[in-house]
């Protein structure tokens, strides 16, 4: 797309979209956010990104294939519900450490948990809204 | 009881997948990582049946929810000995895909997909709580939409385009019901739906739910008039992925039947009228549909219908001899229809063509494979000493005895047509001469299987080995199976120990 | 409000059902998505609907000093919303493929004959 009021301001939107989801992913557990949104607002700032530059583009952007977080996603994800059975209690329970970190607040398994599934998201949405968009614009 | 360590097998497969995502293109590490995975789980899951055998049920909450407010997940003998099958069958399937599976197919990332169908497939056995099955089943039917579609050309998509859409309508019928029931309990816990659905007044209201449930399940298990999409797209993916869809998924769907009917809605006399009627249609088109077919894999796929519909009688007749019958013949259908599209996978291999009026002379070029196929399709027809005659026993004495004579009779003709159409397939791809080429290259034998390395062929043979050896385990030591079968079949008329078990132990 | 909810999702369900029952594939996908929004709406309703009251425990307090609204139902539907997302994502690729494969939107074409191979 042309527009040069998309162009300009996808590119300053682009960090700020980042740093609000990752906002909305550490203001999660006991406020409304989480992962999944934060994801889903992460990969929507790359959209609008391809949008105006084209997915090639944005791929340029990135050091690897969005498709990469989805395994180093599922590995955090599936790791922090799995460490609390070695501390003697069920799949899934929450390990908190002791003090809180400032400006991040509590740190946990729930956080890691959440991590994963915003890498996860990130991963998903982009390899499926780039593989429609590639395949429309080859052929 | 509580027990951490039913998730196990569960926890493998998910990291196996995981691990294997880390090695995206590098197709032998994965195809070493999935049998190591699978035969890991298969250990797990013995060990898991070995705890519940003595009527132990098992329970890991997670994060430590409290019963009827968090996710259960239960392990009792029915659970747990599913999962064995199934990991038996997963453990089958991976090493013949280790050989059987192209490597374009491998490097779109089959294996990984595998691991999360099998992990679907556990979590569903293992599950006690309705949402979380529902849950389940969506990750057994995503995986199942990869598989299916992977590396495909028009055929396959074709037919993924029928599973895609009965599938996802499945799933809608599934979670409207989900709805309705959370609406007149306000609960999701199964057991705690056993009590309040057994206490609350309206029964038509119960009745319509349990249809919603119904339709949901039957359009995955391929109940009569709803398994259409099942013989028109089972015969166009890989051999290996219909043997674990054939094998385990329509299975799934059986078993989420089972526990819904015996623990939640237990059948009165219009529901068990229903479910036998269901059945006998079932066995009738799904037998007449195996009669016309000349395809190997389409024939075998209304076989698939036609057995369902003996479970399915099974649970209609609803006494606890029907039910020991039609859970012996799960377990047996598990494990003989994996094997037959591993059979069919193998012809191809053999001869290129799946398609009987091109094949013949198998038995004079190898004899050996030939009579271990042999003794797959003998258990499969139901020959006396073998694993499909003894459910059928029970299944006709429970007919019997509670003067269902017309379920009976079908069964009867269910077993006739089967034999008929086995024994046809044996002569046309075994006995039969090959047919002359019949203008120039076509139609020719191509056997590509001579030209393999030993490890390959090894490799393509030992699960069918592996699955036919339990297939004459269960035929020859029926009593051992049945034993923990009559045990699960107490264990579902009489719910009161599974209720006890999930909501009070604390 | 519970009617109007009522007759949307009988709507839903109607038009759902109905575009399933055309032949093309878009109307295919829209109609699932109906499908899926309908019962995504049918538990939010069956859930008890009440309005203003959410189901956060105020700073200080340590239990609900009020009625509120069930949280098991959101958290259902978001599930659901979730799944559903994935699901479509996939049947969206599935028919593009099949789009560029017969050129065509009509279920009827992508049909093997039957003699070709039986």
């Amino acid at each position: 797309m042309k527009s040069i009021i998309l162009k300009t301001a996808s590119t300053y939107l682009l960090p700020i979209l980042l740093l609000f989801s990752i906002f909305i992913l550490l203001r999660g557990h006991y406020y409304p956010g989480g992962g999944f949104v934060g994801g889903l607002i992460a990969a929507i700032a790359f959209v609008l990104h391809g949008f105006t530059y084209g997915v090639d583009g944005t791929l340029k952007l990135m050091p690897f294939h969005p498709g990469a977080l989805i395994p180093i996603g599922l590995g955090l994800a599936a790791m922090s519900m799995f460490l609390p059975v070695f501390f003697g209690k069920p799949v899934m329970s929450s390990l908190w450490l002791p003090m809180p970190i400032p400006v991040i607040g509590m740190i946990g398994t729930t956080l890691f948990f959440d991590i994963g599934v915003y890498l996860v998201v990130i991963g998903v949405v982009l390899t499926i809204l780039f593989s429609i968009s590639q395949y429309s614009e080859n052929g | 009881m509580i027990d951490n360590s039913i998730i196990l097998p569960l926890i493998v497969n998910l990291f196996a997948a995981i691990i294997q995502l880390f090695f995206w293109r590098k197709t032998v590490a994965q195809r070493i990582i999935s049998i190591a995975a699978c035969f890991i789980v298969m250990l797990l899951s013995a060990q898991l049946v070995g705890k519940v055998y003595n009527g132990d049920i098992l329970i890991m909450e997670a994060a430590n929810w409290k019963a009827p407010f968090g996710i259960v997940f239960v392990a009792d003998l029915f659970s747990s000995v599913l999962v064995l099958f199934s990991s038996l069958a997963g453990l089958a399937v991976s090493v013949f895909s280790a050989a059987g599976i192209g490597r374009a197919r491998m490097l779109y990332g089959y294996f990984p997909i595998f691991h999360f169908l099998m992990m679907g497939l556990i979590g569903a056995f293992l599950t006690g709580d309705i949402f979380n099955l529902y849950v389940w089943f969506e990750v057994i039917i995503i995986s199942s939409f990869v598989l299916m579609t992977l590396g495909g050309r028009k055929p396959q998509i074709e037919g993924a385009v029928k599973y895609m859409a009965m599938n996802i309508l499945a799933s809608t019928f599934f979670l409207t019901g989900i709805a309705v029931l959370y609406g007149v309990t306000g609960t999701l816990n199964m057991a705690d739906l056993s009590l309040k659905v057994a206490a609350h007044e309206n029964r038509n209201l119960i009745n319509i739910t349990a249809i919603f449930f119904i339709i949901g399940f039957g359009i995955k298990s391929a109940v009569f008039p709803l398994y259409f999409w099942l013989p028109s797209s089972y015969h166009t993916p890989p051999s290996a992925v219909v043997a674990a869809f054939g094998g385990l998924l329509t299975k799934v769907g059986l078993y989420a039947l089972f526990r819904v009917c015996t623990l939640i809605f237990i059948p009165d006399a219009f529901m068990q009228n229903l479910l036998i009627w269901l059945a006998i249609f079932t066995i009738l088109t799904g037998s007449f549909g195996a009669f016309i077919k000349r395809d190997i894999r389409k024939m075998f796929s209304y076989l698939i219908v036609c057995h369902i519909g003996f479970i399915l009688a099974g649970l209609g007749i609803f006494t606890e001899v029907a039910l020991v019958g039609a859970l012996l013949y799960l377990f047996h259908d598990i494990m003989v229809k994996t094997n037959m599209f591993l059979i069919a996978g193998l012809i191809r291999q053999l001869r290129g063509t799946m398609n009987m009026d091109k094949l013949g002379g198998l038995y004079t070029d190898y004899p050996k494979i030939s009579l271990l196929i042999a003794i797959v399709l003998f258990s499969l027809v139901g020959v006396p000493p073998l694993s499909g005659f003894w459910p059928k026993i029970y299944l006709f004495e429970a007919g019997f005895m509670s003067d269902r004579y017309l379920v009976v009779g079908a069964i009867i003709i269910g077993s006739f047509i089967t034999l008929y159409v086995i024994a046809k397939m044996w002569i046309d791809v075994f006995w039969k001469a090959p047919p002359a080429a019949a203008d120039g290259g076509e139609g020719a034998i191509v056997d590509k299987f001579k030209t393999f390395p030993l490890s390959k062929k090894a490799l393509l043979v030992s699960p069918i080995v592996l699955l036919a050896a339990i297939s004459l385990y269960m035929g020859l030591c029926t009593e051992n199976i049945a034993l923990a079968a009559k045990q699960i079949a107490a264990e579902m008329m009489d719910t009161a120990p599974y209720v006890e078990a999930v909501l009070k132990t604390h | 409000m519970e009617l109007l909810l009522v007759i949307l999702i009988g709507l839903l369900y109607a038009a759902g059902m109905y575009l399933l029952l055309r032949r093309s594939m878009v109307k295919l996908l829209i109609g699932l998505s109906m499908l899926g929004n309908g019962a995504n709406i049918l538990i939010f309703l069956l859930g008890r609907i009440t309005k203003g009251k959410p189901p956060v425990i105020d700073e200080g307090a340590k239990i609900f000093a009020d009625i509120y609204a069930d949280p098991v139902p959101q958290a259902l539907i978001l599930t659901a919303i979730v799944i559903s997302f994935g699901l479509q994502a996939f049947a969206i690729v599935l028919l593009k493929r099949v789009y560029v494969l017969i050129d065509s939107d009509d279920l009827d074409d992508l049909n093997t004959p039957e003699d070709e191979d039986i």
